[in-house]
């Protein structure tokens, strides 16, 4: 699993990535209550700003990682927001998408350096 | 920047698990462990303790020694009946100014021989300024600075604070009392800033600690953060000064009709005699412009303070703003307060919020979004 300075994390599965928010994003957050997804088989370019994500506090974006293709959403994210504190490194995952160059994935940083990023 | 202040309960906060947050120029606890939804909840569903001790609390001590006279002064700084307020009784009002702006929104109690006030952290220097300004002749005006403030809340703030405080449940909604206690004299009021039914009280600063410990000790009553406390007030339909009212908001666009009573309207008996009178009896007659209303969306994306608002899906101006918008945990949806032309300000007008660049329908609906529940 790779982590984005964005506080996203990104898993490999199969040909595509999951992507989600780290723990330590929820936890800043707050409680979330709204949910809003990108479109699947949305071509998107990094850095567009795919998802939004509302706390009891305020807005925030979820950025596109790399360049790619949104595939998949969780639409169990939009029905029930809470699950994104509930489980966000699991079934809180917010889309998958198929990126152009896996190699970038390397570019990211591994666990124990975002441990270190998020001091 | 100026160092922040901190309440004397800052120490608790701290224990607590508080995250501090800037706030009116004070070090203040936005959320406790617990978090602003459970929080929220609590609050509705048994009790929660609020440190308000960041108020401003000034006393006004008429020099004659005759409380009308401080009521007939403080009238002429505020559109509300104070000769009319019973002694044990307090009421919500509003400093305007020239122009009928308004300055600040405060409580005010008649306590037998004098008046106290509750106004804003952020307003307190000004408000007192204003006071000295114009009432010294008549009155001292004297800051409160070694006292704290608490607000105990919610269903079972009556239980919890009758377990400590004889009285307490015998006050009805604004009501106040002074009273001894293990904690010295408290200063006691049956009202609060949550749509709950519950209690402000005055504590000495060197018990407020201790007797803020004894409330939390039951397994009714959780610490809550200001973040909860926003919520709670926006859906109990309430103002916050400087998002909601300010000095560019006159007190009938802000629908705050209720809070002037009819002494002080055209025809009454102490009719006007306050800052900004001409423009604030005139609107009471004919109307404003514009004005406050709830606004409901129909879908589940909160319409946060600054959202332009829209009379149609497509073109045209802004017809207004929201002024604080959140998500409401018990009404379990999103809620606003904001401004709109008063064309547009009918309970059931279909109007739209401009949210991230698309225009979201919602509804103009009466407040409080959620029913208050005070012991009247």
């Amino acid at each position: 699993m790779k982590f984005t300075e964005e506080h996203e994390w990104l898993r490999p599965e199969g040909d595509l990535i999951v992507v989600g928010i780290t723990e330590h994003a929820s936890e800043q957050l707050g409680d979330v209550v709204f949910v809003e997804l990108p479109e699947a088989d949305t071509t998107v370019s990094k850095d567009d700003e795919v998802a939004v994500i509302e706390s009891v506090k305020a807005a925030s974006d979820i950025l596109a990682p790399l360049d790619g293709e949104i595939v998949e959403v969780n639409e169990a994210i939009v029905a029930n927001p809470g699950l994104v504190n509930e489980d966000p490194m699991g079934d809180a995952w917010f889309f998958k998408m198929k990126i152009e160059d896996p190699s970038a994935l390397d570019d990211f940083m591994d666990e124990g350096e975002y441990k270190d990023f998020i001091g | 920047m100026a160092e922040l202040k901190r309440t004397c309960l800052y120490d608790l906060h701290v224990e607590l698990g508080a995250k501090m947050v800037p706030f009116a120029g004070y070090d203040m606890p936005v959320q406790y462990p617990l978090g602003v939804m459970k929080e929220h909840l609590h609050c509705r569903a048994a009790a929660g303790l609020f440190d308000v001790s960041h108020m401003g609390q000034v006393l006004l001590t008429p020099l004659d020694g005759d409380v009308a006279s401080a009521a007939a002064a403080l009238e002429t700084l505020v559109p509300q009946a104070i000769l009319g307020l019973k002694e044990g009784r307090q009421r919500y009002a509003l400093f305007t100014d020239a122009a009928g702006g308004i300055l600040d929104d405060l409580m005010v109690a008649n306590r037998g021989d004098h008046l106290f006030l509750v106004v804003n952290a952020a307003c307190k220097e000004a408000d007192i300024a204003h006071l000295r300004a114009h009432l010294s002749d008549r009155c001292r005006v004297e800051e409160i600075t070694d006292r704290a403030l608490l607000a105990l809340q919610g269903p079972a703030a009556e239980a919890a604070l009758s377990a400590l405080v004889p009285g307490a449940a015998e006050m009805t909604f604004m009501d106040v009392l002074v009273t001894d206690s293990d904690w010295g004299a408290l200063w006691i009021s049956r009202s609060g800033y949550t749509g709950e039914d519950g209690y402000e009280i005055s504590v000495p600063e060197a018990q407020a600690e201790a007797f803020a410990r004894a409330l939390l000790a039951g397994d009714t009553v959780e610490p809550i953060g200001l973040g909860a406390r926003d919520s709670l007030r926006l859906e109990a339909g309430l103002c916050l000064y400087g998002n909601d009212i300010d000095t560019t908001t006159s007190p009938v666009e802000a629908a705050l009709e209720w809070a002037i009573q009819k002494a002080r309207r055209t025809g009454g008996a102490r009719e006007g005699g306050f800052p900004g009178a001409a423009r604030v009896l005139d609107e009471l007659e004919t109307g404003a412009t514009r004005r406050r209303i709830g606004l409901l969306p129909d879908g589940r994306a909160p319409m946060r303070a600054g959202t332009e608002i829209f009379a149609a899906a497509e073109g045209g101006a802004p017809i207004g703003a929201v002024t604080s918008g959140a998500f409401g945990p018990s009404i379990e949806g999103p809620m606003s307060m904001g401004y709109v032309d008063i064309a547009h300000a009918a309970d059931g007008t279909e109007l739209f919020g401009e949210v991230r660049g698309k225009r979201l329908p919602a509804r103009v609906v009466p407040m409080p979004f959620r029913p208050s529940t005070y012991k009247r």
